[in-house]
């Protein structure tokens, strides 16, 4: 079964060969996203594939911590599909697509209940059924959780299913790029690596599903995994797909600051669900300035702002700060209903939170925009390709509520995973043209032939940290298009950047491929952030503090002669009773 | 953790290419120190400022995803939950050594999913309501196991999968098993399946896994343990063994069990309620 030996074929640097592998539907992504769309293409009868960059079950899903929402009402009876509706709409700004929200708070309870049957096990309330807690700005408590780590059981679950199921998969392949039968526009093929081997390879496929997550890794500090690196929004924009909303970054409130090799790392917006306070360094519990009604469980963008004044007008620790303290529920309680976090701070921080405050400020956690798709389907504006989850968008607005993603990766994970599969059936293997294949091929390759050139991983830094300083939570015009002056500047030295050594897992290859991706990402984010001239959710202008109803649009970035243009599109309109439904602030 | 006296940390990383065997090295990098550094970080300051062609794995950096597995120091360790200053003197970081190498610090774990394809999938029973209701504790009992983060460190540390290459499926599937069958709306039972495909015999409760796992999963006291009793209870039973002998029947065994547990069941309930009420009713007509 197991041997510590294995026999490797070398690629040689320069070798331009690929292989071939054929399916129905290719999913691009093993998160939860990814794995649902799996699961129904596969149960559709379609030959589907599923290729990942990571091992499978790293995806990024499994850093999910506090819960899934879903309106089940098992805490609070009052609870329904329509308030979760409200509570998305209303806290996404009223930028969110009405009818994704829609489909999205009705199912989303379905969706929780079939996970259990695929074996998560969740905790429970004491009449036996799934337990749900509060989160911030959900009226009711709505997250159906697994201790504070309901990712990793997401992920497990799915991957269980899978497996199971023996839909195959192959881990550790990066996408390069999406390409298109010349004759109808339909993509048609992919080109990866096996990054294990470090060979090529060539995807001929029907249709594809973007399930490739988000670009929190263009930003220095950030609660996401190093594979967040916007390739899936990188890629449907080179497909010619339309992205939309890319301004919208949401800051997570509270990252750990200390000690620096961990500044970044998610605190779980569970430890305020569990009633923990947040306070400044004078001790003053400071979120009844900004939301008294809510107080820590409003808004994320509402209480990263709050937190983020109150470090910038000196209230914060010494080491930039805010406090956190749960101390107050007893170590039994914390120790049971927050595991992750008392191990987490013990751990990398030496911290008790059950005796000590913890430290914290915001972080970069997630991308509302994304790659624009159809509510009912996930279908991108071009043929052939769909997307679902973070990459993503229409869902979350200008702000998402927690708990929404993994309710979100659900629900459109098996939309776009039965629509891709019913669109292929019967359809004929569309064609690929061998230039397009050659030229990516050089593509890929160039960054072995440069020659003392730049160091990708340094460049990964640099990218993260001109984000960091330029686009954060507060933006202006200046910040804006000096952070834009310096991607270009970045984009000038990326197409000097270098792979050293061999094909088999040459993480500097890799790299040099992914800050091509990234710096799309940073552009994109750039460009509607300078385009979006008022405040709203994630989007704050300190130039343009205001909230106008003018700017109720969808920021449409558009592929245009290989460069981006912009388009304003009015938010649809709900219909008049589901906008009786809406419940305002 | 002691304080460092110099500002600078000393790495020695083995490096080397699973095409190329016979090339492996050990290369020094001096990397500066930082406050909470971790392995994982001097590694990254390697790529990005000393050696770019050094290759890691990693993806969350925050000890979840299980990516960054190594020796260090001889110990299996995640890279990124290993702070520098809880090692005196020189660190030394190594792949894996359970699994094929394929470049510097990355292995190939793919044979596990083999392994996980082969368990038998979690198959619940029929449910007594439209939504399932259980308790808290039955969660609970499961739960632990749940926590593998799938770093596969008990596959590297476990001396029957590193040297043995026996047909042992090794902890993390143990671990799995005991997280399907301690489920509480399972209805498979996986002792044949752990006892023959699974090899769990191979097993001689070394404990080495429960030591290292980063999740503090106590693999072999809850799960390994459990699951070998179970082995225990449905093949070396000596009454069930018998009766196995005689009937050639596992299922009728457990039918016949059943059986005879409703009967005690229904016969303690029915009891007070029939025969109590006939005892006075015969005492009242004889009277």
């Amino acid at each position: 079964m197991w041997s510590s030996r294995k026999e490797w074929r070398r690629v040689e640097r320069a070798d331009r060969s690929y292989d071939e592998v054929t399916c129905d539907v290719l999913i691009v992504g093993a998160g939860g996203a990814g794995l649902r769309a799996a699961i129904a293409s596969f149960d559709k009868g379609a030959k589907t594939l599923v290729v990942c960059k990571s091992l499978l079950g790293k995806a990024h899903t499994v850093m999910a911590e506090g819960g899934i929402a879903a309106a089940l009402g098992n805490v609070d009876p009052k609870d329904s599909w329509q308030v979760h509706f409200s509570d998305t709409i209303v806290e996404g700004q009223y930028l969110s697509n009405w009818r994704m929200a829609e489909i999205f708070a009705k199912e989303a309870i379905e969706r929780v209940f079939e996970l259990e049957e695929y074996g998560a096990l969740f905790d429970r309330t004491k009449e036996g059924k799934i337990s749900q807690r509060a989160f911030g700005a959900h009226t009711y408590r709505r997250l159906c959780h697994i201790g504070d780590r309901t990712g990793l059981e997401l992920i497990r679950t799915l991957q269980d299913q899978v497996i199971k199921r023996g839909v195959p998969f192959m881990d550790e392949v990066a996408l390069t790029r999406v390409m298109k039968d010349p004759a109808t526009g339909r993509a048609s093929a992919a080109l990866g690596v096996d990054i294990k081997s470090g060979k090529m390879v060539l995807f001929r496929l029907k249709a594809i599903i973007l399930a490739t997550g988000g670009c929190g890794r263009i930003y220095q500090v950030t609660s996401n995994s190093n594979e967040s690196t916007g390739d899936g929004v990188a890629m449907a924009f080179a497909a010619g797909a339309e992205l939309m909303d890319m301004e919208m970054i949401q800051f997570h409130p509270t990252g750990m600051i200390y000690p620096a090799g961990v500044r970044g790392m998610l605190v779980t917006e569970a430890v305020r669900g569990e009633g923990g306070i947040l306070t400044n360094a004078a001790g003053e519990r400071f979120m009844s300035k900004y939301d008294p009604r809510r107080m820590e469980l409003s808004a994320r963008d509402v209480v990263a702002r709050a937190i983020y004044s109150e470090i910038t007008a000196g209230r914060g620790t010494k080491s930039g700060a805010v406090y956190l303290d749960i101390t107050h529920r007893g170590p039994e309680y914390i120790k049971k209903k927050l595991p992750s976090m008392y191990d987490q701070f013990l751990e990398f921080a030496g911290i008790d939170i059950t005796k000590q405050k913890m430290e914290v400020a915001p972080t970069v956690h997630y991308q509302m925009g994304g790659v624009r798709v159809e509510p009912e389907t996930g279908a991108t504006s071009v043929k052939g390709m769909y997307a679902a989850g973070e990459v993503a968008c229409g869902l979350h607005g200008a702000n998402r509520l927690g708990g929404n993603s993994l309710s979100d990766i659900l629900v459109f994970g098996r939309r776009t995973g039965e629509a891709a599969a019913a669109e292929v059936a019967g359809m004929g293997t569309p064609s690929v043209s061998q230039a397009d294949v050659e030229s990516e091929i050089d593509r890929v390759l160039a960054p072995f032939s440069v020659v003392g050139g730049t160091n990708p991983f340094f460049l990964r830094e640099e990218i993260a940290e001109n984000m960091w300083k330029h686009v954060g939570i507060i933006r202006n015009e200046e910040d804006l298009s000096a952070g834009l002056a310096e991607v270009e500047r970045i984009r000038g030295e990326a197409s000097r950047a270098m792979a050293v050594g061999e094909r088999a897992y040459n993480e500097s290859w890799l790299s040099c491929l992914q800050v091509t991706d990234m710096l799309l990402g940073c552009e994109a984010v750039i460009r509607s952030a300078l385009e979006r001239k008022e405040s709203r959710g994630a989007h704050t202008r300190s130039d343009y503090p205001g909230k106008e109803d003018r700017w109720l649009v969808n920021i449409i970035t558009i592929p245009k002669d290989g460069a981006i243009a912009h388009e304003m599109r009015p938010v649809p309109q709900m219909p008049p009773e589901l906008a009786a439904l809406i419940v305002k602030e | 953790m002691s304080a460092r006296a110099s500002t600078t940390v000393r790495l020695k990383v083995r490096r080397g290419s699973g095409s190329d065997p016979s090339a492996a090295r050990y290369d020094t990098f001096e990397v500066p120190h930082e406050d909470g550094m971790v392995v994982l970080n001097a590694i990254h300051y390697i790529q990005a400022n000393i050696d770019p062609s050094l290759n890691a794995r990693w993806n969350c950096k925050a000890g979840r995803c299980g990516s960054c597995s190594a020796e260090i120091n001889g110990r299996p360790k995640l890279m990124c939950k290993t702070p520098v200053d809880s090692i005196e003197g020189e660190i030394v970081v190594e792949p894996m050594k359970a699994f094929p190498l394929v470049s510097d610090l990355v292995t190939d774990v793919t044979e596990n999913w083999k392994v996980a394809a082969m368990m038998p999938p979690f198959t619940p029973r029929k449910p007594n309501s439209k939504e399932w209701r259980f308790w808290q504790q039955d969660v609970d009992r499961s739960r632990e196991f749940r926590r593998c983060i799938e770093c596969f460190l008990c596959q590297d540390v476990c001396h029957v999968v590193r040297e043995h290459e026996a047909e042992y499926v090794g902890p993390r599937w143990v671990v799995k098993a005991a997280s399907l069958d301690m489920h509480p709306m399972d209805s498979l039972n996986r002792a044949d399946f752990m006892k023959n495909a699974a090899g769990l015999g191979y097993c001689n409760i070394t404990k080495c896994c429960q030591e290292i796992c980063p999740e503090h999963i106590v693999i072999t006291d809850d799960a390994i343990i459990p699951e070998k009793e179970r082995v225990v209870d449905r093949h070396y039973d000596p009454i069930l063994w018998l009766y196995r002998l005689v009937t050639k029947d596992e299922e009728k065994l457990e039918a016949g069990v059943m059986k005879g547990l409703k009967m005690v069941f229904w016969g303690a309930l029915l009891a007070p309620v029939v025969i109590v009420p006939m005892y006075y009713l015969i005492q009242a007509l004889i009277r």
